[in-house]
């Protein structure tokens, strides 16, 4: 078994990135996720990568558009109002097909907002962030094994795709200490697996070029449907849930995250008082698990969604639900984060609207 | 028979979109023939920019990538930073250098970041139809300052060259025109030094080209070109204003 150490969940992020082979990181401080900085700041230098504080988010991701431009593996992390910042280059990268890892350890907003765990950018990241018609990959982890294991993930998901894959996550699985297996090893895909990077002719090819202009409709109309086929694979291929007591369950809690931690207390503790009751959790909010939660439509009586937002989530499974049965929102805002006991009144709720 | 003249292995072929008398093309083989005369074609690496030369990435002859308006500059860091060896520069204009992309160039100047900057002042917002720049004259008509350009509202225009020179960082500094046979030999000098620099990882390097905008001045090339000389010169003075590593002079 690999070594386990005790870390935080930004520090497990830093450290995965590390070990899959990322040597480009580029950021801008913000709480509450500076511990990756600060992490890559003291590391890079000892393993030959680069660390850079650029003078802002928007800098920080167009530097990692120039080294994943350069064929490497490059990553930038910030929070809420600095992820703002970045969706200019979320939607460059998009529209110059450039593998790129962005971390998202939101906070309550909007506007400065404040420090405390948010769930409340889950609109704007997975629906995409920036301008255009694209799909970033959106990955939820719910503890600091999941913020290691992930991050490796979403750097093979990156390459393989090219596409943006983010960690989205929050302050409090940002700051929490668990033991982690290190786990990951480097599976970078070598500049020859990227035959698109610029790293000179040497008078030996034509010239790469990197681009997301394209004058003609009917030329970026291809670009895009192109995209869309790749977007259609990764929903095939890469959408990922976990399910806990679903099996006779007649509610269905639907949570990610940290807000999937507590709404999983809940649902132990619903149980224990004889309720029927289970848990969904997306671990890839786009593409969203759409499948089993359109199955679970079909024999459940109900929906409830715990999340740090104020139902931005809900919509998502009430599409997927198509609104077939009533879907309960428990929802915190502004940096609170939901209780067990009001999961467990939403739960009451639920099963009285609908006699379990 | 000998060659006297050529075009330059750093451009392609491809018909340049520029409009007749646009400067914009001058520039272009300017750099082309530095990173000929160096020998560095083969493994240099171009920033596009959002302006007139967006479609840089055309006829530069090198890889090449297109930057968000004003993100050149980071790119190019990126680009650096990941790979040391390539030659990395942009080519900007004077919108998106000096106004959406000013915490950009200071940055990467300031950082000492070692590549090279192409700096194109015309003036004015060429692609988007002639409105004002941060470089626009006192006075001057644009689509956006149609009684001509009130400092007392919009302040003086941006002398980038001098601005830069503040920072410590930079290594070459100039500032050039394209304008007259004399003045091209010059910027030629000027860009080639600036590749140079680069080369020999002495630091952050950026030329200035004073340049014409025909088009959007409402004006033919030779007015334009008599234009430069009248009013662009004498605010934006010629000359080097930065050089880390120039030769002493004896005496
Ligand atoms: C974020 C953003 N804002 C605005 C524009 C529109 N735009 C395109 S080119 C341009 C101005 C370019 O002017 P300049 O940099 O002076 O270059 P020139 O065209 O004169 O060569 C602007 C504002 C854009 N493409 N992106
Ligand atoms: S609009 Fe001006 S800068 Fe642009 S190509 Fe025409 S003359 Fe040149």
């Amino acid at each position: 078994m690999a070594e386990k150490v005790l870390m935080k969940g930004n520090e497990a992020i830093a450290e995965a990135a590390i070990a899959v082979g990322c040597r480009h990181y580029f950021g801008y401080p913000i709480t509450p996720q500076t511990e990756i900085a600060a992490y890559m700041a003291k590391r890079m230098p000892k393993i030959d990568g680069c660390f850079l504080q650029a003078e802002s988010e928007i800098a920080a991701i167009h530097m990692v558009i120039g080294a994943a431009a350069a064929g490497k593996r490059a990553m930038t992390s910030s929070s809420s109002p600095g992820i703002a910042l970045k969706s200019e280059g979320l939607s460059y990268l998009a529209g110059c097909d450039l593998p790129a890892v962005v971390v998202n350890i939101q906070r309550g907003g909007p506007g400065l907002g404040g420090i405390q765990p948010s769930q409340a950018d889950y609109f704007q990241c997975t629906k995409g962030g920036g301008h255009g018609d694209y799909r970033m990959v959106v990955l939820a982890p719910s503890g600091v094994q999941e913020m290691y294991d992930y991050t490796a993930w979403a750097f093979e998901i990156a390459d393989q795709y090219r596409v943006t894959s983010m960690i989205f996550s929050d302050g409090i699985l940002g700051q929490m200490m668990e033991p982690v297996e290190l786990r990951a090893s480097r599976q970078e895909t070598p500049q020859e697996g990227k035959p698109w990077a610029l790293t000179g002719t040497r008078g030996q090819r034509e010239p790469n070029i990197i681009n997301s202009l394209f004058m003609q409709p009917e030329d970026l109309e291809r670009m895009n449907l192109e995209r869309f086929v790749r977007y259609a694979q990764i929903e095939a291929g890469e959408t990922r849930w976990e399910e806990y007591l679903l099996e006779d369950a007649k509610i269905v809690v639907v949570a990610y995250g940290a807000a999937a931690r507590i709404a999983k207390n809940a649902v132990q503790a619903a149980r224990t008082q004889g309720k029927r009751v289970g848990l969904l959790r997306p671990i890839t909010l786009w593409p969203f698990p759409k499948q089993p939660l359109e199955r679970l439509a079909k024999r459940v009586r109900a929906f409830v969604c715990v999340e740090m937002s104020m139902g931005q989530m809900r919509e998502d499974v009430e599409l997927a639900t198509r609104c077939q049965r009533p879907v309960y929102l428990c929802a915190r805002t502004g940096g609170m984060v939901p209780a067990p006991e009001e999961i467990l009144g939403k739960l009451e709720d639920a099963s009285h609207g609908c006699c379990v | 028979m000998a060659v006297v003249f050529e075009k330059p292995k750093g451009l392609t072929d491809a018909i340049m979109h520029y409009c007749p008398g646009c400067t914009h093309g001058i520039a272009h083989r300017l750099v082309a023939q530095a990173l000929d005369d160096l020998d560095l074609t083969g493994g240099a690496v171009g920033v596009a920019p959002v302006g007139c030369a967006v479609f840089a990435y055309n006829y530069f002859n090198c890889d090449m990538i297109q930057a968000a308006h004003g993100r050149a500059p980071a790119v190019a860091t990126g680009l650096k930073r990941a790979d040391p060896e390539r030659i990395v520069f942009t080519y900007q204009g004077d919108g998106d250098l000096a106004a959406i992309g000013t915490a950009e160039t200071v940055q990467s100047a300031a950082r000492g970041e070692n590549i090279t900057i192409i700096f194109i002042n015309n003036a004015i917002y060429g692609m988007t139809g002639g409105q004002m720049a941060p470089t626009t004259l006192p006075g001057q008509v644009t689509q956006t300052s149609p009684y001509g350009r009130d400092v007392t509202r919009t302040g003086m225009p941006i002398r980038v060259c001098e601005m830069l020179a503040t920072l410590e960082s930079p290594a070459y500094l100039a500032r050039v025109s394209v304008d007259s046979v004399q003045h091209i030999r010059a910027a030629q000098k000027a860009i080639t030094k600036a590749f140079q620099y680069q080369n020999e990882g002495k630091g952050f390097s950026l030329v200035e080209v004073i340049s014409t905008c025909p088009t959007n001045w409402g004006v033919t090339p030779q007015q334009a070109l008599e234009w430069l000389r009248t009013d662009m010169l004498p605010y934006y003075p010629l000359g080097v204003f930065r050089d880390l590593f120039a030769e002493k002079k004896e005496g």
